[in-house]
């Protein structure tokens, strides 16, 4: 028992642990989701954060010990942004076609991202720190956080929301251009990756490889309104 | 696969140098994917040796946000407090945002004549 405990205290500390765990913690997300159809409320990232934070708890694990090895899934994110480059490239002719619905789609619906969930948290009583955390919140993690960061917000909850705004977008968005019977590829593409960045994207690949490449689109291109129009915002209503 | 990922950091890199070096209100990695964009409008070779890595990254792009989503951990008390705001402006306002921007590409595209319903999802 105590050789067990001792193996315990070396794996806990070196980051292999906690990086083997995220990947088979998604993996087993991501199995169950496809053996339940792609249902909703079974989004692989859900799962798999419910099953990280039940054995971090259980094994009182804090996070920053956690993020010591899942820091180099999170890395990724960086690199992965740049290779939104390449499907964008293979679309060229499309987006071409479209700049001018698209930029006026992006500008609309960057605003309504930051406004909207802005304003109705304050409706709803929430603080001050909560409401800096949202205003970005549709805006890929690492530069979200970076915003937040700049307003004197919390970034880490800025990662949280924005990834539970991907997880909304993915399970949400199909739905609801189904509703409004917006059939287009390139525009159901666009509108979840303006409004949840690359979960969305990673949703919108499965819909088609057009939808995915113009949601890639789109993320790269909201990072770039929000990371602009969120700052004048501030100045223009004040400090939130 | 180690080709390409040496490409794919070498753009990110030039992006966090011009980003800061500029002092760009844009994030490193976006300014690294606006010029990969332009490399390979130049290099069709650039492209093909890309393709298959890049693809690979983005199916599995929703993996990279799992170490974010669990710092859940860190705010657990304030997102317990204020449950009821953060998710009804999470939900609404996500709809919102999908709504109004598809709404809004497919007015513009309609006053402009462009056919955009040529690729059905």
């Amino acid at each position: 028992m105590t050789r067990l405990t001792e193996i315990w205290v070396y794996l806990s500390a070196s980051p292999l642990l906690h990086l083997a765990l995220t990947l088979v913690a998604y993996l087993i997300g991501d199995w169950l989701y496809r053996r339940a159809n792609h249902h909703a409320l079974l989004h692989p990232v859900l799962l798999a954060v419910v099953m990280l934070v039940t054995a971090l708890t259980l094994s009182g694990t804090d996070y920053s010990t956690y993020f010591e090895g899942a820091q180099f899934v999170h890395f990724l994110l960086g690199p992965a942004t740049v290779a939104l480059a390449v499907p964008l490239y293979l679309n060229l002719a499309r987006v071409k076609r479209l700049w001018l619905p698209l930029a006026a789609g992006l500008v609309a619906g960057a605003l309504t991202a930051i406004v909207s969930s802005v304003a109705i948290a304050w409706a709803l009583g929430a603080s001050d720190p909560t409401l800096l955390a949202l205003a970005p919140k549709s805006v890929t993690a690492p530069v979200a956080m970076g915003i937040t960061e700049k307003l004197g917000g919390p970034p880490s909850l800025t990662a949280i929301l924005v990834v539970s705004t991907g997880i909304l977008g993915a399970v949400l968005g199909p739905w609801a251009l189904d509703m409004l019977k917006v059939r287009d590829a390139a525009t159901r593409g666009f509108a979840i990756g303006t409004a949840s960045h690359g979960i969305g994207t990673a949703r919108a690949f499965q819909e088609s490889e057009t939808a995915g490449a113009f949601a890639g689109l789109a993320m790269g291109l909201n990072t770039l309104a929000t990371s602009l129009l969120l700052p004048l915002l501030v100045q223009l209503f004040g400090t939130l | 696969m180690i080709n390409a990922l040496a490409i794919l950091l070498v753009f990110q890199l030039m992006g966090e140098f011009l980003s800061h070096f500029l002092r760009l209100p844009i994030p490193g990695p976006v300014v690294g994917m606006a010029l990969l964009f332009v490399a390979l409008s130049v290099s069709s070779a650039l492209t093909e040796r890309l393709r298959e890595t890049a693809q690979t990254i983005l199916q599995h792009l929703s993996l990279l946000f799992v170490p974010a989503g669990v710092g859940v951990m860190l705010h657990a008390q304030r997102v317990l407090d204020e449950w009821l705001a953060i998710s009804v402006a999470l939900v609404a306002s996500t709809l919102l945002t999908i709504a109004v921007t598809a709404f809004t590409i497919s007015t513009v595209a309609h006053w402009m004549g462009v056919r955009n319903n040529e690729d059905r999802a």
